[in-house]
């Protein structure tokens, strides 16, 4: 009996959610734009977000790259690790671990804010005072997470093949020159494009998951630690979901 | 009050409203008249629909039937844009003060200037937060955020953000709520000083006794989603009946 009331309620929030897309998707279009507000949520979704988007790129590049010296020793292709490294940054790890890293920052940031702003009552008067908050608060910032993170997944796979380039460095004695020429020879558009493509997915289901969750908060403090909790763990799990997807896609068409 | 409502017509004539929410009935039937400069308490318990009304009248919340006139014009069947322009001319206090969290105070009160569908030039925005702030007493907290503020301040603030578009009606939504009795008392001094200076028309949504004795020229008494009784102050202490007595004993 649990598990049917489950079912119907997982199926009631995933129709919930769809609405909301699609209610996102037809304010997009109407007018009044809110650019203003778009600006400024991609300056605080975007640009404040690179140190922690930066850090953690290169530690991963520096990690990665250590870790898989032994290995590539072992089996005497120690020389390879550039390539190695670049093609699992670019086509994998670095757009899937900046998305993790961006709804953990962005997703929660914007479900807490919303779901605070919700509780308290701003929504309601942001409404009555002439604006159309689903427009200034969800279009704006849906918009600025899809094409922020992009941006920032690109700077994080440059600042980690950095990070590799050190790496490589600790224990060997590879040019800088010869290092980037490797990575350059190896990687194709195939690996790069399908990528890229797929981080925008990703920063679209931050934003719009982590506002639906903020928009529809309710019960006080409490619910908005729990939009702000369900915010990440929900975008997280569909960044899987669309990387499992997008592999799937670009291996259909061809680009593996 | 009576000869005033005899000659005019009202701001705000509700009729037949209902309202629910799945299978709880929380407004059935109810109607309401506010005249021009007249100060109308709703009073009732806690859970009755007060603040279901009030988010009705402002069109925050669509009702299931009956109409909300607001300068004669029909709420429910007014599109965006109309929508718009009567909620520039009717202020509303909320009972958390709903201040933007993220903005200053001049931000707060510059907010409403800048997105309604009336456009004001910088010299004009300056002047109308700095006449709205002066009225509350609170100028110097002009780029303060809300967040180092006091309760009282914060209301205050609230009010002048209200004011800062000159409405002709202003909806209170509990508006002593969460205050100290001395604060509470400001704010229902402020209220009236508001109505004398400006000539507003106010509906009051409450169930501090205190606001209701000094604030009301008139009370609604709203009980089981319908207007119970109403009269002047004087006029409900006299009412035996007890669902209207036990908020006067």
């Amino acid at each position: 009996m649990s598990q049917a009331i489950l079912l119907k309620s997982f199926f009631e929030e995933t129709g919930k959610t769809f609405r909301f897309i699609l209610r996102f998707l037809l304010q997009w279009f109407k007018p009044r734009y809110e650019v203003a507000e778009f600006f400024r949520q991609c300056y605080v979704i975007g640009y404040k977000s690179l140190p922690l988007i930066g850090l953690t790129g290169f530690i991963m590049g520096l990690v990665l790259t250590m870790q898989l010296r032994p290995t590539m020793i072992e089996y005497g292709v120690e020389s390879q690790i550039p390539i190695i490294v670049a093609i699992s940054i670019v086509r994998e790890i670095g757009p899937v671990i900046t998305a993790l890293i961006f709804a953990g920052k962005i997703g929660s940031s914007i479900g807490a804010e919303l779901g605070s702003m919700k509780v308290t009552e701003q929504i309601d008067a942001m409404e009555v005072s002439g604006t159309n908050p689903f427009k200034y608060l969800v279009v704006s910032r849906v918009m600025a997470t899809t094409l922020m993170l992009p941006i920032l997944a690109l700077l994080s796979d440059a600042i980690s093949l950095y990070g590799a380039y050190l790496g490589v460095n600790i224990k060997g004695d590879t040019s800088f020159t010869l290092f980037w020429t490797q990575i350059f020879d190896s990687l194709s558009f195939n690996d790069v494009l399908p990528a890229f493509i797929k981080t925008y997915f990703f920063g679209f289901a931050v934003g719009i998951i982590g506002c639906y969750k903020g928009y529809n908060s309710n019960k006080g403090t409490e619910g908005v630690g729990k939009s702000a909790n369900s915010a990440v763990v929900l975008s997280s799990i569909l960044i899987f979901i669309l990387d499992l997807l997008a592999v799937q896609i670009t291996d259909l068409l061809g680009f593996n | 009050m009576k000869l005033e409502e005899n000659i005019t017509l009202p701001v705000i004539a509700i009729n037949n409203l209902s309202k629910s929410f799945g299978s709880n009935i929380v407004l059935k039937d109810f109607n309401l008249n506010l005249y021009k400069k007249q100060n109308l308490v709703v009073l009732g318990k806690s859970g009755s629909g007060k603040s279901v009304l009030i988010k009705c009248i402002i069109g925050l919340l669509k009702p299931d039937k009956g109409s909300i006139e607001v300068f004669d014009k029909n709420l429910p069947d007014l599109n965006d844009l109309e929508l718009d322009k009567i909620r520039a001319k009717v202020g509303f206090l909320f009972q958390s003060n709903a201040l933007y969290d993220s903005m200053t105070v001049r931000e707060n009160l510059e907010f409403p200037l800048r997105r309604h569908w009336i456009k004001h030039n910088q010299g004009e925005v300056e002047q109308l937060v700095t006449e709205a702030l002066n009225d509350v007493g609170l100028l110097h907290t002009i780029e303060m955020m809300p967040s180092e503020l006091s309760g009282g301040m914060r209301k205050r603030i609230a009010l002048a953000r209200t004011l800062i578009l000159k409405p002709d009606i202003i909806l209170y939504d509990e508006p002593t709520t969460g205050l100290d009795p001395i604060t509470g008392k400001e704010i229902i001094k402020l209220m009236i000083d508001i109505k004398k200076k400006y000539g507003t028309a106010a509906l009051i949504i409450s169930h501090d006794m205190n606001c209701v004795k000094m604030a009301a020229d008139k009370i609604v008494i709203l009980y089981e989603g319908k207007c119970y009784a109403e009269g002047t102050y004087n006029e409900l202490t006299e009412n035996n009946d007890p669902n209207v007595k036990q908020f006067f004993e």
